[in-house]
């Protein structure tokens, strides 16, 4: 459709974020869920009303109550206080796995798809190759191989383990949307202007396929943060009695959920709400940045 | 045939209205539209993209989307009200009394379906036709279309047919129920010009043989020529004239359709030094201008436009929507030709700036196991040419003939099999890659279709300036700013527009845009390949008068990749003619168009439907029979044997070798 007068180029907003929260309501909202989640995670210090180790006899399976608003966990210890304490585990491990697995699936899925031929094919049956193991099991032989490596208290390998087997998964759909962006004439306009590999890759391919990334990244942190749990359960991961909500779902909290629910409700709302956010956050991000969106 | 009723109007349309919701506000897609169609008529809308015309077919059939699309006006097919039928009795009516043929025969049949099934379908639906009576009839319909050995082809699938065959299929299904009434949207336009020729044909012998009303829909006013026994002619929703074909094709009275006309290149005139067009875009319809809407854009505005004409009848018998009919009708007012007189013609006496030898290009067919087992399609094969500088060479043909891959194998965009390929006398395919990087700088491209050339992450001017930027041809930012405006402006759009995504732009404005893009590493050759086939035609007139107003100006040279004989033939000093990978012939212009060689050139010419409707209808039927030869068997000797109207058993012996037969004219057939 035409575009008639030439003085209605629309005036700049001066912020960004206020320009994202009048088009991106929803996302806005994501953002500050992970915003006070993120707060919460790192001055947990200072927002915890209790030590999330400290075991209360007297307490045990508490329900809910004023003192302890989401109830205490089958040693006493405060599920609220517990839950603040591992958004930093789960931010950290989820959020940071799941990124790192993803851009480097990214980029070598649109690398593969750029080169095509043998190189691509080389790059995608080593994919099909490690995409024969669960998450999981590769994690595990990824934990074993490199034992355990810690950076300011960051368990890097456990982050690593995580994001091993995001790669190949990413890596596969991205090439799929990676493909109809290789023959668009645009690339081939770039080709003919003798730009380097690396320039066509990132500036003209990459952010064409941005919208199958940002979607495949706010899935995978949920899944991130499940297979942190189920390293921890296995005692591969976070250990017991540090706070991490994969931990305080397949822990114990098994045995006691007919008796205290809320052992398990809590710990599953804040995994829920965080994927919850991650998911909307990225879909108004894709948005965002499609420029075909914008009026 | 069936027999007349009382009333011999089939379809009347009055007053007719469509609205859309859109996010950017209410479209009004078309506005008072009012015609007949006759018993077995012909009649053919013509217009722009967004002029309404598909949108007009839609509602008739009641296809529009239920949410968005609002239909308001009058009905009339047949003594029933289309727009009062509850959903089920207009059921009954698509497809057995109206059908439908689509534009795209590769998408419009079910993939997954054998052809026999899907054409029975409606049989089966509509008639109630037993399985046997209905596969009968299926046979009878394949043979009226012209499709062989129809018994055995109803078991095969879609993507066993050619696009041509497929286009027939569709015809088939269209004339299943035996209809009154056929709306065919722009029903050859993806079709090659020879099967467009076959194509056409049929449908015109079969309106006529069995008594069908055609309505085509097409921005094609060759088509329109051959096809029409009346003419409607639509500008931004508003129908702006219609009458008998001859009237509209001859004596035009609105100035848009005077313009249109103008605008094409024909084959049956002398070549103009420059087309004429029409200057400006098609308005916007979510906020339409108030009066004419030609008004912006008509050269013979007065005062009086700013109101909305009425629809004047004119002296030949025909109806145009303008003020200034009566002054048309009398010769005072013609379309001036913007006609600044200037032949780009360059002496061919320098040395070639890019010479082409034995270029050669074979693709391995992939077999089930990603092995190629030596089999090869031969996409190109043994071409040879050369391009002096400042200067144009068409080259033409079918879909698949190797014209496209030509240009990627000079872009090195693909890597030749063989042969040479030289550029202001650098090798290009020994060249070491900082010497590759300095001739690509030298050869760029423009694109076909203008929705995908341009990258829709990147503003327009970040698309411009990003060569200026990768090869540091600007000392800063600034002094790139001000280059980009400069560019932009080169191409005749506003410095402002930088500031816009591509999907700001209409397909005309992305055009000028991917020009300026491949103007800005300075170069001295572009390969424009199929550069203005997926434009309006008044767009497509500025988009060549740009590309010679530039080549006048910098001295460029130019590979013009095009399907489009008229087109070719305006712009092309020489022009290569190729079919199924190989050069045919090879001549200058005018010996090409005046004076063609081989047996093919003669052929495609022929097919080529002209804008006059008095030509069209006295002209006799083409000569062009059958399909173009399949990749997996191709044929022996001369490829052009399978079609030739000359081939002997010597040409499917031995393959032809491009012969000088007349000074400068080359010539790939033993027969001449």
């Amino acid at each position: 459709m035409t575009i008639a007068a030439p003085a209605e180029a629309a005036p700049r907003v001066p912020n960004a974020a206020m320009e994202f929260a009048r088009r991106q309501p929803l996302g806005a909202i994501s953002f500050v869920i992970i915003c006070v989640m993120m707060t919460a995670g790192i001055f947990c210090e200072w927002v915890a009303p209790y030590d999330p180790l400290a075991i209360d006899f007297v307490q045990l399976l508490g329900a809910p109550s004023l003192e302890h608003w989401c109830g205490t966990d089958a040693y006493g210890r405060d599920i609220c206080s517990r839950l603040i304490y591992g958004a930093r585990t789960a931010l950290v491990i989820g959020f940071t796995s799941s990124f790192v697995g993803s851009t480097l699936g990214a980029i070598l899925g649109v690398a593969s798809a750029y080169f095509g031929g043998r190189i691509d094919n080389w790059i995608q049956r080593v994919v099909d190759i490690l995409l024969a193991f669960p998450i999981i099991v590769l994690a595990l032989v990824v934990v074993a191989a490199f034992g355990r490596f810690a950076v300011a208290g960051i368990d890097v390998n456990l982050i690593l383990a995580i994001a091993i087997p995001i790669v190949p998964r990413v890596a596969r759909v991205v090439r799929a949307a990676a493909l109809s962006v290789r023959v668009m004439p645009y690339v081939d306009a770039a080709r003919a202007a003798g730009y380097s590999h690396t320039r066509i890759i990132f500036r003209h391919m990459a952010p064409n396929v941005v919208a199958p990334y940002l979607i495949m990244l706010t899935a995978f942190i949920a899944q991130a943060i499940l297979a942190e749990a189920s390293l921890s359960f296995l005692g591969l991961g976070v250990q017991e009695p540090t706070a991490a909500w994969g931990l305080m779902l397949s822990g114990n909290a098994a045995d006691f959920y007919r008796q205290a629910p809320w052992m398990i409700l809590f710990p599953g709302v804040a995994i829920s709400l965080a994927v919850f956010a991650f998911n909307l956050f990225g879909d108004s991000l894709r948005d965002y940045l499609d420029p075909r969106f914008k009026v | 045939m069936r027999p007349q009723t009382a009333s011999a109007c089939l379809l009347d349309v009055a007053d007719l209205h469509v609205h859309f919701e859109t996010s950017r506000g209410i479209v009004r897609a078309v506005e008072g539209l009012s015609f007949q169609v006759r018993r077995g008529e012909v009649v053919a809308i013509v217009g722009e993209s967004g002029s309404g015309k598909s949108v007009s077919a839609l509602a008739v059939m009641r296809l529009l989307p239920r949410l968005t699309g609002r239909t308001r006006g009058r009905i009339l097919f047949d003594g029933k009200s289309l727009l009062d039928l509850d959903d089920e009795a207009m059921r009954q009516i698509r497809g057995r009394d109206i059908s439908m043929i689509f534009q795209e025969p590769m998408t419009s049949l079910n993939p997954l379906l054998t052809v026999g099934l899907q054409i029975t379908e409606p049989l089966t639906i509509h008639l109630g036709m037993s399985d046997e009576a209905a596969r009968a009839r299926a046979v009878e319909l394949l043979q009226l279309v012209g499709i062989p050995d129809a018994e055995s082809r109803l078991d095969q699938y879609p993507h066993q047919f050619s696009g041509g065959m497929r286009q027939r299929v569709m015809i088939a299904i269209g004339l299943a129920c035996n209809p009154k009434l056929i709306i065919a949207d722009e029903p050859t336009t993806a079709l090659d010009v020879t099967i467009q020729a076959q194509i056409l044909e049929l449908m015109k012998e079969l309106s006529r043989k069995l008594d069908i009303a055609l309505i085509v829909i097409t921005h094609n006013l060759g088509v329109v020529a051959r096809y029409a026994d009346r003419v409607i002619v639509m500008y931004a929703a508003r129908m702006v004239e219609e009458g008998a074909a001859e009237a509209v094709f001859h004596r035009p009275r609105h100035p848009y359709s005077m313009g249109l006309l103008h605008s094409v290149p024909r084959l049956d005139h002398p070549r103009g030094a420059r087309l004429e067009t029409i200057e400006g875009l098609v308005p916007n319809l979510a906020n339409a201008p108030p009066g004419c809407r030609f008004g912006p854009r008509c050269p013979f505005r007065i005062e009086a436009c700013a109101e909305e004409p009425e629809l004047l009848p004119t002296d030949t018998g025909a109806q145009a929507r303008c003020h200034r009919v009566a002054e048309i009708a009398e010769g005072r007012i013609t379309w001036a030709g913007s006609g600044v007189a200037g032949t780009a013609q360059t002496a061919r006496d320098g040395g070639a700036l890019l010479s082409v030898r034995h270029l050669t290009k074979h693709f391995p067919v992939r077999g089930r196991f990603g092995s190629s087992g030596g089999r090869v399609v031969r996409a190109v094969e043994d071409v040879s040419f050369d391009i002096a500088p400042g200067e144009t060479l068409g080259l033409v043909g079918e879909s698949g003939c190797g014209k496209t891959t030509v240009g990627r194998l000079i872009l090195r965009l693909e890597q030749p099999t063989g042969g040479e390929i030289s550029f202001a006398g650098a090798d290009m395919l020994t060249a070491s890659a900082a010497e590759l990087q300095a001739i690509r700088r030298k050869i760029q491209v423009i694109f076909q279709d203008p929705y995908s050339s341009l990258n829709p992450r990147m503003t327009v001017g970040q698309i411009v300036g990003e060569p200026l930027h990768v090869y540091k041809l600007s000392p800063d930012a600034k002094a790139a700013q001000a280059r980009v405006a400069e560019l932009l402006s080169q191409v005749g759009l506003r410095p402002e527009l930088g500031e816009r995504y591509p999907h700001q732009l209409s397909g005309g404005q992305r055009q000028r845009v991917g020009i300026a893009r491949a103007l800005a590493l300075e170069p001295s050759f572009i390969v424009c390949d199929e550069a203005v086939s997926a434009l309006d035609v008044s767009i497509q007139g500025q988009i060549i008068n740009l590309l010679e107003d530039l080549q006048r100006r910098l001295g460029l040279a130019y590979l013009f990749i095009a399907h489009d004989l008229a087109v070719v033939r305006h712009i092309s000093m020489r022009v290569v003619v190729m079919y199924f990978g190989r050069v045919m012939e090879v001549a200058d212009r005018d010996a090409i168009y005046a004076d063609a060689l081989h047996p093919y050139t003669k052929v495609l010419l022929d097919a080529a439907p002209v804008p006059d409707p008095t030509i069209e209808k006295a002209r006799a039927p083409r000569l062009i029979q059958g399909e173009l030869p399949s990749h997996a068997a191709p044929p022996t000797g001369c490829v052009f044997n399978t079609r030739c109207p000359m081939a002997s058993a010597e040409c499917r012996a031995t393959v032809p070798p491009l012969e000088e037969k007349r000074p400068g004219h080359f010539a790939a057939c033993i027969k001449v």
